[in-house]
């Protein structure tokens, strides 16, 4: 196998197996943060607003992955 | 794809200086934005009119954001955070208008724009607590905690950056890969996907900066 056939492979399993724990986590938190406003809906504001912040942490770890992809994809220092 | 999203394209050179397709973009936003602005705000009058009341709901909307956030006056951070999300707004937006990509989906927009927060959290932090008051946050709660308060500052500096060009980037592209694939009309609930995407970058980003300057400023505790 080539450098660049095991980056290719590389940046399919990062984005795949690195999205499947972000998109478990962004479900829980959604569904909480769903819960709470149910049961009280006068915090909705600050509920979403919490909610909103919260994703974008998770969220993150998703984008490192996505990240490390491109990197790999584009920017190899391996492959020249 | 033959154009790398981490690779800029240069568009022409002034002396040595290069300058990249993102740096006109920007400029001319900056120019929208500025022109605009003096426009709408020249004839302020006391019954508002039609542009008068949309600026004044923008700007009175970022402020309550702000204050609810922060738990304090917004009247020193108002001039930055706002300026920061009505760029970011239409800088995400532009992507929009044929034949302009957006700034924030080139990896320098965003990275200046995290450096740009990274700064004034200090510098607000300084201004309001004083520099002892300000170095003392970073010893809580127990100075074992000041390597890692140190490392969060930067790596949250970095995630901002990459969470707003990973964001916009990625939506660019997944709309270049489908044009590609389906051509007409499929890639439009894409684009407005991508519209709703870049309202919401703009909100956090402005948030998490002014979440992070509440914390320099010890108004939201780390």
């Amino acid at each position: 196998m080539t450098v660049q056939m095991l980056s290719i492979i590389g940046a399919v399993v990062a984005v795949a197996v690195g999205s499947i724990s972000p998109a478990l986590a962004e479900g829980r938190a959604v569904a909480a943060t769903m819960e709470g406003i149910a049961r009280q809906p006068e915090a909705a504001d600050s509920l979403s607003r919490t909610l909103f912040v919260g994703l974008a942490m998770i969220e993150t770890m998703a984008i490192y992955c996505l990240l490390v992809a491109l990197i790999l994809l584009f920017a190899n220092p391996f492959a020249r | 794809m033959n154009h790398s999203p981490l690779q800029t394209a240069i568009l022409f050179h002034v002396g040595i200086v290069p300058i990249s397709r993102t740096v006109v973009t920007t400029w001319g936003l900056m120019a929208v934005l500025s022109v605009a602005s003096w426009i709408v705000t020249r004839s302020f009058r006391v019954d508002a009119g039609g542009w008068q009341a949309m600026v004044e709901t923008v700007v009175a909307g970022i402020e309550e954001q702000i204050t609810a956030l922060l738990n304090r006056d917004a009247a020193p951070f108002l001039p930055l955070l706002g300026t920061l999300f009505i760029f970011l707004v239409v800088a995400n937006l532009c992507g929009i208008v044929p034949g302009v990509t957006a700034p924030t989906a080139s990896i320098e927009t965003p990275a200046a724009l995290a450096a740009i927060v990274f700064l004034s959290v200090h510098f607000y932090g300084v201004r309001m607590q004083g520099l002892g008051g300000y170095l003392k946050g970073y010893l809580k709660p127990n100075p074992v905690m000041l390597p890692f308060n140190i490392l969060s500052e930067l790596t949250r500096t970095f995630s901002l950056a990459m969470r707003l060009f990973g964001n916009i980037m990625s939506e660019e592209m997944a709309v270049a890969i489908i044009l590609a694939m389906a051509g007409l009309l499929v890639p439009i609930p894409f684009m407005a996907f991508g519209i709703l995407v870049g309202l919401v970058q703009a909100y956090i980003f402005s948030v998490l900066a002014t979440v992070f300057i509440g914390g320099g400023i010890g108004a939201i505790k780390k």
